[in-house]
């Protein structure tokens, strides 16, 4: 039943990106392309989600558990490093030239378009990529 | 610098809905699983192997089916719109080893930093947020208006 629903969650969050518009690349690139013919439609996407989420992660944050009696996982860092900066420049260029965030990239693929399987499979690369090496390497830093 | 708005694509309703319902999303497997929807991390643990706890793949697994089911089930009750992607498969590649480097390197994407995130009043993602959005902006400037 709980992984029945965890899945409907993720039904309802790829339905919000493909009614929000943020599941087609072309939309996203007149989005973030200001000096073009601007879109600013994808604005209206954070300001919907986020007073809902504002309210509802606070309700369940103040129960201090999942419906199913089953403790939170939430992030703990507080302080801004430098890889938070870096990395999010470095996606944020990515997203820019091809249109695609991670959420829309897998709502793509499932409805069957070929390039968004290529997008998909690098960016999975990428992520191996950062989480093989550097890891091993803070691994050292540390020890 | 000369803004036009594009008036014809505009869809501040749809997205404004679309918006709630990613919101809504993000509330349901925060109440369902305790987990911040954030897709790269959902995702970028499924290819994580050691040292994984138990049940670490069984909720990602169903979280990311619902996204890759997203279209299909919509397309049952509405007409599917269609996606656009202009871009080749040299720039397709290049763009996802940047996401999902980037992503990682980041702790997040759109959905964990921009929705959960700002959600949460987290200065981390509220920084995170910025800097993608920046560089977003730049990026597209220097693609489609520079080179």
């Amino acid at each position: 039943m709980q992984t029945f629903l965890v899945f409907i969650s993720g039904l309802v969050f790829g339905i919000g990106l493909i009614v929000s518009g943020m599941s087609n690349p072309a939309k996203v690139i007149h989005f973030l392309d200001i000096a073009g013919s601007w879109d600013p439609s994808l604005g209206f996407v954070m300001l919907g989600a986020i007073p809902v989420a504002f309210v509802g992660l606070r309700l369940i944050e103040k129960q201090g558990q999942t419906v199913f009696q089953e403790p939170l996982h939430l992030p703990g860092k507080t302080h801004l490093d430098r890889s938070l900066i870096v990395g999010g420049f470095i996606f944020g260029a990515g997203w820019a030239i091809a249109g695609f965030c991670p959420g829309p990239a897998l709502v793509a693929l499932g409805a069957g378009y070929g390039k968004a399987l290529v997008f998909v499979v690098a960016m999975i690369a990428g992520m191996l990529i950062h989480d093989h090496p550097f890891k091993r390497l803070s691994h050292h830093t540390q020890s | 610098m000369n803004i036009t708005i594009d008036w014809a694509n505009f869809t501040p309703w749809l997205s404004l809905f679309g918006g709630v319902l990613i919101g809504l999303a993000a509330v349901m497997l925060i109440a369902f699983k305790g987990r911040i929807a954030g897709i790269s991390g959902v995702l970028g643990g499924l290819f994580q192997f050691s040292n994984v706890p138990k049940g670490h793949f069984s909720w990602r697994l169903a979280f990311v089916l619902g996204l890759l089911l997203s279209s299909a089930i919509y397309g049952l009750v509405w007409q599917m719109p269609s996606a656009v992607i202009d871009s080749g498969y040299p720039l397709l590649i290049v763009a996802g080893l940047l996401v999902g480097f980037g992503t990682r390197m980041g702790s997040g994407c759109t959905s964990g930093h921009a929705v959960c995130g700002i959600g949460r009043l987290s200065m981390r993602s509220m920084a995170a947020t910025l800097s993608f959005m920046v560089s977003g902006f730049v990026t597209a400037y220097l693609l489609f208006h520079v080179w």
